[in-house]
């Protein structure tokens, strides 16, 4: 028999138990549109790319990583003592940061393309979750270093579920494992961050692909409105897969660059009794809603600007998470300028509240 | 697909041509790039993970262990020890000698234990038993003596070095 006529038998086995040519007649199959906006389609990918990259440098920090009360002393070897570690642990963090930026891209391509109207209601809310999933990946693997800004970061991270009427205080202790932030706390949000979320984070992102294999590439309203003939269109198999992985070198890349020139720092380990630092401010994910608070709290000081500030916030978010349903039609698309506008409202306020919190920390 | 096709088509038209020596120097060139690209990649994650070993590979360049007090070690008994990275043993014998050896197993890299009731360094593991003063293997598995320590015994402590 030769290699040949072997590779085809060993496939042909394979192919009755598995029907791998079923998949490959579906890649083969597979489009992506040609448009003025086909950039966008890439951001989904590198969020993917960036997640497998935080799955891998994860598992490598995970290897001398120690939670509890050896939390910062782990680090710290990490960073100095190990080879390349300070490497490693840069480009977690880095990755941490391009990831959720290549998200808020994506959701606002998706936004502005009208991409979650009908059939991709799914689309939008799995993804949707999987930010919010992606934000509690950011806040519990920024506790786990343990130094003077974690640690601060933490505390008054976890002050903003006090201020839900009733349940709120009992919500943050649950959180914390008591009532300050300690080895209790990291403890937790280690078990968070690399059993529940991943749990969490692996199965929906798988549904979530799916759901784009299944409904393929959104267009926008301006290519619907051409006739099918005028449309253009490249395989997946192999022109855009290509693409896709020139994107993912070039994240790769910067990457890289960002990781090694500018290492992620170690702070001072956290002393419960020190005063928090001068300039002390939130990630730049968490600036925004941030800012949003302190500017209601000025407004309308003590509790009730805490809980307008909540409220505010739940109905912002249950607004934008519900954008399929009050803007639904295929039809008049173009004309829906309600969400078209809501996106803008919220572009704005993101960026302008992100600014003003930067500009008043100085 | 349709690219790739034609472009083929167009070489197998002109074999002689340069073509195909330019693609072939291009593929080779972007392969040895892509091959750079991974070790650049795969050289940090390799060296990070190897950082134990080579901590220990450092620490068994150790010569000489100091063990202070250890002088008064009564006769008959062991204490144990870490030499470089790995447990080491020193036996004071009934009969006043000092004996230090390493106390792996040349099997399977058991810990081994000083009987001075039976006269022997034993291996629970596979069984394996050893000379106390040379630290040759007398019988079981072990296919080689246990490394024998030069000591010297002063006011202080004791002193073993790498023979």
């Amino acid at each position: 028999m030769t290699t040949k006529t072997m590779a085809s038998n060993v496939y042909g086995w394979m192919d009755e138990r598995l029907g791998i040519s079923e998949l490959a007649a579906f890649a083969r199959k597979k489009t992506v549109p040609v448009h003025a906006q086909s950039f966008w389609y890439y951001w989904g990918g590198i969020t993917l790319f960036l997640f497998m990259l935080q799955c891998f440098t994860g598992v490598l920090l995970l290897v001398y990583y120690r939670p509890g009360v050896e939390a910062y002393e782990s680090v710290r070897q990490i960073t100095f003592v190990m080879n390349f570690g300070w490497l490693i642990r840069s480009a977690h963090a880095w990755a941490a940061n391009l990831m959720l930026f290549a998200i808020l891209v994506h959701m606002f391509s998706v936004f502005f393309m009208k991409a979650y109207r009908k059939p991709r209601e799914f689309g939008w809310l799995s993804g949707m979750v999987l930010l919010a999933l992606a934000a509690c990946f950011g806040f519990s693997g920024y506790l786990l270093p343990m130094d003077e800004l974690s640690y601060f970061a933490t505390k008054v991270g976890l002050q903003i579920p006090v201020a839900i009427p009733w349940i709120g205080p009992a919500i943050a202790n649950m959180l914390r494992g008591g009532p300050d932030v300690t080895e209790f706390t990291v403890q937790r949000f280690f078990a968070l961050h690399v059993v529940v979320l991943p749990a969490l984070f692996i199965p929906l992102l798988a549904f979530h692909l799916w759901l784009v294999q299944r409904h393929g590439n959104a267009v926008p309203e301006s290519e619907e409105a051409k006739p099918a003939a005028e449309r253009k269109s490249m395989p997946f198999m192999p022109n855009f897969l290509r693409k896709d992985i020139a994107m993912w070198i070039i994240s790769l890349n910067v990457l890289a660059l960002l990781a090694s020139v500018f290492p992620w720092a170690l702070g001072k380990p956290y002393d419960s009794l020190a005063p928090a630092p001068m300039g002390i401010h939130p990630e730049w994910y968490f600036m925004s809603p941030f800012e949003m608070l302190k500017m209601l709290g000025s407004v309308l000081p003590g509790e009730a600007g805490e809980i307008a500030g909540l409220l505010l916030f739940t109905l912002g978010i249950v607004l934008w998470l519900l954008i399929p349903f009050y803007d639904p039609s295929k039809e008049s698309g173009r004309r829906a300028r309600v969400a078209h506008y809501f996106g803008l409202l919220a572009v704005f306020a993101l960026l302008a509240t992100t600014v003003i919190g930067y500009w008043t920390i100085r | 697909m349709s690219e790739s096709a034609i472009s083929e088509n167009i070489v197998q038209e002109h074999p002689e041509n340069g073509d195909v020596k330019t693609r072939r120097a291009f593929l080779a060139a972007a392969g040895a790039a892509g091959v750079c690209y991974a070790a650049a990649l795969a050289y940090p994650v390799y060296r990070y993970l190897a950082s134990p070993s080579e901590m220990a590979l450092s620490a068994s360049a150790v010569t000489e262990v100091t063990l202070k007090d250890a002088q008064k070690l009564p006769a008959g008994s062991v204490l144990m020890f870490k030499f470089g990275p790995s447990p080491a043993m020193l036996i004071h014998h009934e009969d006043g000698q000092w004996v230090a050896l390493t106390a792996v197993c040349t099997h399977l890299g058991c810990t081994v234990q000083y009987e001075p009731q039976m006269d022997r360094i034993h291996c629970a593991c596979h069984g394996g038993v050893y000379n106390p003063y040379t630290g040759a293997n007398v019988s079981g598995p072990p296919p080689k003596p246990l490394k024998l320590f030069k000591v010297a015994v002063n006011d202080t402590g004791v002193e073993v070095t790498r023979a």
